[in-house]
């Protein structure tokens, strides 16, 4: 076990070089070089070069590269060009934010999708399948902006239900301990201001754990399809066991391990995902902070936010297959 | 040493009669089964007459969908749209083209976005894959290394990254981001299934015959292995339209106010959605029907191509 997971370790450290070196490469792809990005188009010949000596820009581009490892190795990403503070700090602010979106979202995906899809298969063929499957092509077909847009005109804007945008109501004066605004409500014992943070996030949840929903529907039925057929439940069957164990110990049990392989694979929609909604419902998060990056083109947020975002995803596989071995013995030899 | 002249023409022969052989083949097995599934039906009726409606929009919209009209810019005003007037189906855009044109002649624009980014995803991940699947060894172990780092990043930040690398985005930049992001995918897959052929039976028995290497690559293992590329081109077609509007959504799309795309509209018309919401919603709905029939069709060839579902 600890053979494997060394192995799978060892196996993430390539991957990051070579990514570190393609996120290198990115900046160099810009048209005029970095220089001429943050120039603009005050751009003269002669501010160009003076710039690259500013950057170091001069020097071998292997030299440059091990700069740019050594500074990425110790958290320094620069400073962003629209707002002057340092990248790293303008992450960290924004962490939370979109760590709790998400975390709503997987939740509200599983919760809800998990039980729909084992319903389906176990209706299979009949109305609730068929609409369900149905469900999940056009889920697949709807663009997570514009179901974010659509549930923001519907609730926000036509029934008034719900907030628009933003993470909470700005009359309400909260002491925020964690970033989480619906913890900090807890922790703080102000339960009004954990409300209102749930109201809004209600929506952009929604929107953003529609994508993950569909996959997890999908997964879980054709799942639990797969496993209904297997000899061992024929055999709890014939063994005069009850449907209701059956159900429970055999196929819910054995189903859901690749349902798990999936949630976690999710990550990476997340990611990508909560840029679109982050900017419809203007979620103080990561992907609003790189839907801004791109609208001010600001090259060294949206570089470590790329490094950060694959990272994250290397990591979460990483955890994943490390989860599987152990749920799965047969995976380790692998 | 003269043996191997003969067993190369022979080889040949066995091509001949493994193309026309009697029965039916998968293909026509699967246009069967796919003739009968209402899902396929209603998936290649929604595709047909999208892509009736790309050809022949320029000819069926009313008016010019890329010239501002003085009647429309008369009443516009930021927080009014005009509606429905003679001459002006569905009235006017936030910049005072008709927009029932615009929605016409989207649709070409739609499917050309959606079919070039397709095809050079396909096109480069099959060189790259057919490369890897054919060859193996270092060659393979290099290419199929580089894939898994590009399917490291998530798909649209891939996206996003590439095409904010152009100061000003174009069509064309919009295609080249979606393509790239399924390159990886389709070298993946089509290395999958050349990989599964090369320890076929079919495959063995044309390398004992002494069949030469680039004819069992181009005749028995990549025709073979067309299946799963097919399926997920169809399928991407779907993905590229929503990705090219999440892209266009972000500002990243086409700069020039006169272009109509389905995406662009969608994407440029979120501020207005008080003013005149159809602007945005019907785009988004042609985009889902599109996006829907492509799925649809994708999804039931998959069915209908899998060999285990055959009876």
């Amino acid at each position: 076990m600890l053979r494997f997971i060394i192995r799978r370790l060892l196996q993430v450290i390539p991957t990051l070089l070579v990514l570190s070196i393609l996120v290198f490469a990115w900046l160099r792809l810009l048209p005029g070089g970095p220089a001429g990005a943050l120039l603009g188009d005050k751009a003269t010949p002669a501010k160009i070069a003076d710039m690259n000596r500013i950057l170091g820009l001069d020097q071998p581009i292997f030299v440059q590269y091990f700069k740019f490892l050594g500074r990425v190795l110790t958290g320094d990403f620069g400073s962003s060009l629209a707002s002057g503070d340092s990248v790293l700090a303008e992450i960290g602010r924004r962490f939370p934010a979109t760590i709790e979106l998400s975390v709503c979202a997987l939740v509200l995906a599983v919760a809800f999708g998990i039980p729909l899809g084992y319903l389906a298969a176990r209706y299979h063929g009949r109305f609730l399948d068929n609409a369900t499957v149905m469900t999940t092509l056009v889920g697949v077909a709807v663009p997570v902006f514009f179901l974010g847009v659509l549930l923001k005109y519907v609730f926000a804007q036509k029934l008034g239900i719900l907030p628009p945008s933003g993470r909470q109501d700005v009359t309400i004066d909260a002491t925020h301990l964690t970033g989480f605004f619906v913890l900090d409500g807890v922790l703080t014992g102000e339960f009004d201001a954990s409300w209102d943070a749930i109201k809004h996030l209600i929506l952009p949840a929604i929107a953003l754990g529609s994508i993950p929903f569909a996959v997890i529907v999908r997964i879980t039925r054709a799942s639990v399809l797969d496993v209904q057929q297997e000899d061992f439940v024929r055999t709890a069957e014939s063994k005069g066991l009850t449907t209701t164990v059956i159900r429970q110990r055999h196929i819910l049990r054995n189903a859901l391990l690749p349902v798990s392989t999936t949630i976690g694979l999710q990550t990476g929609l997340l990611l990508a995902g909560a840029v679109l909604t982050e900017t419809v419902f203007n979620w103080q998060g990561l992907g609003s902070l790189m839907s801004e990056g791109i609208a001010r083109r600001d090259y060294p947020r949206l570089q470590a936010l790329l490094l950060l975002a694959a990272l994250v995803y290397v990591i979460v596989n990483l955890l994943v297959d490390i989860s599987y071995a152990i749920i799965d013995p047969r995976m380790r030899v692998r | 040493m003269t043996a191997p002249k003969p067993l190369k023409r022979k080889a040949g022969r066995i091509d001949d009669l493994a193309s026309s052989s009697g029965g039916t083949s998968l293909a026509a097995d699967a246009f069967k089964r796919m003739s009968r599934s209402p899902v396929a039906i209603t998936g290649a009726v929604i595709t047909v007459l999208f892509v009736l409606l790309a050809i022949f929009s320029p000819f069926l919209a009313p008016k010019n969908p890329y010239i501002p009209y003085d009647e429309l810019r008369a009443t516009l005003r930021p927080d009014s749209i005009p509606g429905p007037m003679p001459g002006f189906v569905l009235g006017s855009d936030q910049n005072g083209y008709d927009f029932f044109s615009r929605l016409l002649v989207g649709s070409q624009q739609t499917l050309i976005v959606g079919v070039c980014a397709t095809l050079i995803g396909v096109a480069v991940g099959m060189v790259i894959g057919g490369l890897s699947g054919a060859t193996g060894g270092w060659v393979d172990t290099l290419l199929m290394r580089f894939t898994d780092i590009l399917l490291a990043i998530p798909s649209l930040l891939l996206a996003i990254s590439i095409a904010a690398l152009f100061a000003h985005g174009t069509q064309w930049t919009v295609i080249v981001a979606v393509a790239v992001v399924n390159v990886p995918i389709f070298a993946r897959l089509l290395r999958g299934a050349m990989l599964a052929q090369r320890s076929s039976d079919h495959v063995l028995a044309a390398t004992a015959l002494g069949v030469r290497r680039r004819t069992i690559v181009f005749r028995h293992m990549l025709p073979n292995s067309m299946g799963p590329v097919i399926v997920q081109a169809t399928l991407t077609l779907a993905t590229a339209i929503i990705d090219a509007a999440a892209l266009s959504f972000l500002g990243l799309g086409d700069s020039d106010p006169s272009r109509a795309e389905w995406g662009l509209m969608l994407g440029k018309s979120q501020s207005y959605l008080d003013v005149k919401p159809e602007l945005a919603f019907y785009p988004a709905i042609a985009i889902i029907l599109v996006a829907l029939g492509f799925t649809l069709l994708g999804e039931s060839l998959r069915e209908a191509l899998d060999p285990k579902n055959r009876r």
